[in-house]
């Protein structure tokens, strides 16, 4: 009786082709709008995550002072070559800490110039940045450990400096010296944060100490965690060591932080999805919305079917047998809908995905979730137009004109 | 069911539409024995409780007061859905309006009370094209009741009755629809039905032409059986 009752709802919505679907039409918008939601919504938590990734692996920051307290904020103390060393042999969690100072400055070429940051970086840096020169070559150990003046440039330097040219081989103007290009850098493209990360200038540590910034600071240390260890236990383990090296005792404050990239990549993967779900809930309204289309039409259709109702009834349909027709009816425009709205939500997404360069993340979970969740919708809205067919009574039914 | 019991026996039987000072007595007290084999034609102007009646027989009604025996069965306390078990499985309905699905062919017209039968869909088919074939449709089978004449339509609608073999065809201002030829066409089908497979008929009509078809006619007046007649053929 399911299944002449599934081929008598599928007559029906054949027989009325145009209206089904423009009933379906609801639902479809309702199916492929939650889908497309959050599959444009996984991906872009995704691209956040991998753009934060791409910083590096299990990469954690220290500075001196500190960033997040209200008022004045106090002038700490940098660091030295030797906390990062000690940071790397002491703490066996940490596979390489990579010491480094920035500062803002002019680069010239030739009629071009272009304000960047230049770096001092050491032997670690790129590794733990997760970096590689695109074309050129690194920095070889003799000219890090004297301080020679060479650099590499990052792509967006490159660019507006040379253009097209090839700037191996050719000499700069950083401020008061001059340094030989021996490399550029990969592109890495955006941060999450927004910022530009090719347009810098690394230079070798030791020449940046001597001629740029005049001092032995380290304004940054960079350490990579290893994989697999809770990043939380390693910045307790840096904080220690860097609070007894920085001979801070007791109950006051570090002056110094710690930046987790794991934990930013988490708080912004967060954000994006907690944006996900509400596009994704607003989405799921209109498939509210579309359930209340299908009851309006399946009230229409009852009334408008009267007759067959009472023809039904008249040679022996139980009430049920007709309550049952017109729900699976109502179960089959939506479910058909619902699968309509599926693959709208895949060719949609698939497109919107390659246009906005979003990795395409389809969730199989949610796409079921939809299609049961459209079923439902037939049942719900389908139910009291259904129960009210098989309430009628046939002799006032069959005299219905 | 023993010979003697009669197919219908109805027994003080009374209908009351209304309440108060709007109640409207359709039916008052009406006895009446239709045995299996007969061809009765219920008569009367409108408002004389034919139609009510026939409803009460087809078991689309209940009766106020009084009894229904149904092949010496109770019926008028059954529920809706034991009234609706009853007609698919004893009674035929032919109605004025023909009332076949729209855009549905002619064959799943007929096929339908067999569906609610949970006829097996072989034997759906054979039976179905056996009635179609006995009301003289044959090669109709595919045709929507938008493609048949009115009379043909009358006839899958007597096809669609008597697939089922019911107990009882009911038949509702039969040619109500029709003119003059065609409705002698579908009383002269119904005799035959009624002669050679003796299938009980019950009809109800207003033009005495058609009435003198039947074997019985029995005539309404404000809701009461005035008298009954012999067409001729001995009870």
């Amino acid at each position: 009786m399911w299944l002449s009752a599934l081929s008598l709802a599928l007559r029906e919505i054949r027989r009325n082709l145009l209206r089904s679907m423009l009933t379906m039409l609801g639902i479809v918008i309702g199916v492929a709008a939650v889908i497309t939601m959050m599959t444009i919504g996984n991906g872009t938590t995704a691209k956040v995550t991998a753009q934060i990734e791409s910083l590096g692996s299990n990469l954690l920051i220290a500075r001196p002072g500190q960033r997040h307290r209200p008022g004045a904020r106090e002038q700490a103390k940098s660091f030295e070559l030797a906390d990062a060393e000690a940071l790397g042999r002491d703490i066996p969690n940490i596979v390489a800490a990579s010491a480094s100072s920035a500062q803002p400055t002019t680069a010239v070429f030739g009629n071009a110039n272009w304000s960047t940051t230049v770096t001092g970086a050491d032997a670690q840096f790129l590794t733990v940045r997760n970096w590689t020169v695109g074309s050129g070559r690194n920095f070889s150990s003799g000219e890090l450990r004297a301080g020679a003046p060479v650099c590499l440039l990052g792509a967006t330097v490159q660019r507006e400096l040379f253009g097209q040219q090839d700037p191996i081989g050719n000499s700069i103007r950083l401020g008061k010296i001059s340094c030989q290009v021996i490399g550029v850098l990969a592109a890495k493209g955006q941060s999450a944060m927004g910022q530009d990360q090719d347009d810098a200038i690394l230079i070798p540590l030791r020449g940046f100490w001597r001629r740029i910034a005049g001092n032995q600071d380290v304004s940054y240390i960079y350490l990579s965690a290893r994989t697999g260890v809770a990043t939380d236990t390693v910045k307790r383990d840096i904080e220690r060591l860097l609070r007894e090296r920085r001979h801070i005792s007791g109950d006051k404050e570090d002056d110094f932080s710690i930046i987790d990239m794991k934990e930013i990549a988490k708080t912004m993967a967060g954000t994006t999805q907690i944006m996900t779900a509400l596009l994704g809930a607003v989405a799921a309204v209109s498939l509210i919305v579309g359930g209340i289309g299908i009851m309006n039409i399946m009230l229409v259709s009852v009334t408008e079917r009267t007759r067959e109702i009472g023809i039904r009834l008249a040679i022996g349909a139980l009430e049920r047998e007709v309550q049952r027709q017109f729900l699976v009816e109502a179960v089959v425009l939506s479910s058909v809908g619902g699968v309509i709205g599926i693959l709208l939500a895949i060719t949609a997404s698939w497109f919107l995905a390659k246009a906005l360069e979003l990795p395409f993340m389809l969730d199989s979970t949610i796409v079921i979730t939809a299609f049961l969740f459209s079923a439902a919708v037939g049942i719900v809205f389908g139910y009291f137009p259904a129960r009210k067919a098989a309430r009628l009574n046939p002799i006032e039914a069959l005299r219905h004109e | 069911m023993s010979s003697d019991t009669p197919l219908i026996a109805l027994h003080g039987l009374s209908k009351t539409y209304g309440r108060g000072d709007a109640e409207v007595e359709a039916l008052r007290d009406v006895d009446l024995r239709i045995n299996s084999g007969e061809f009765v034609a219920m008569m009367g102007p409108s408002g004389s409780g034919k139609s009510t009646c026939m409803n009460i027989l087809g078991c689309l009604d209940t009766p106020t007061a009084g009894q229904y025996l149904f092949q010496g069965e109770a019926v008028e306390q059954l529920s809706r859905n034991q009234r609706a078990l009853l007609r698919r499985h004893y009674i035929g309905f032919v109605f004025q309006g023909f009332n076949l699905l729209a855009r549905t062919s002619a064959l799943e017209n007929v096929e339908l009370p067999l569906i609610y039968r949970r006829t097996p869909t072989r034997e759906r088919h054979a039976r179905a094209r056996a009635a179609l074939a006995a009301v003289g449709l044959e090669g109709r089978e595919h045709h929507t009741p938008g493609e048949l004449s009115g009379g043909q339509q009358q006839r899958v609608a007597i096809a669609r009755a008597l697939v089922t073999d019911p107990a009882v065809l009911l038949a509702d201002e039969p040619t109500g629809n029709l003119d003059t030829q065609r409705g002698h066409e579908i009383m002269q089908l119904l005799t035959t039905l009624n002669r050679d497979q003796g299938i009980t008929v019950i009809m109800v009509t207003h033009e005495s032409d058609i009435a003198a078809f039947a074997k019985r006619t029995i005539h309404f007046i404000d809701g009461t059986i005035q008298h009954k007649e012999n067409n001729g053929a001995p009870l």
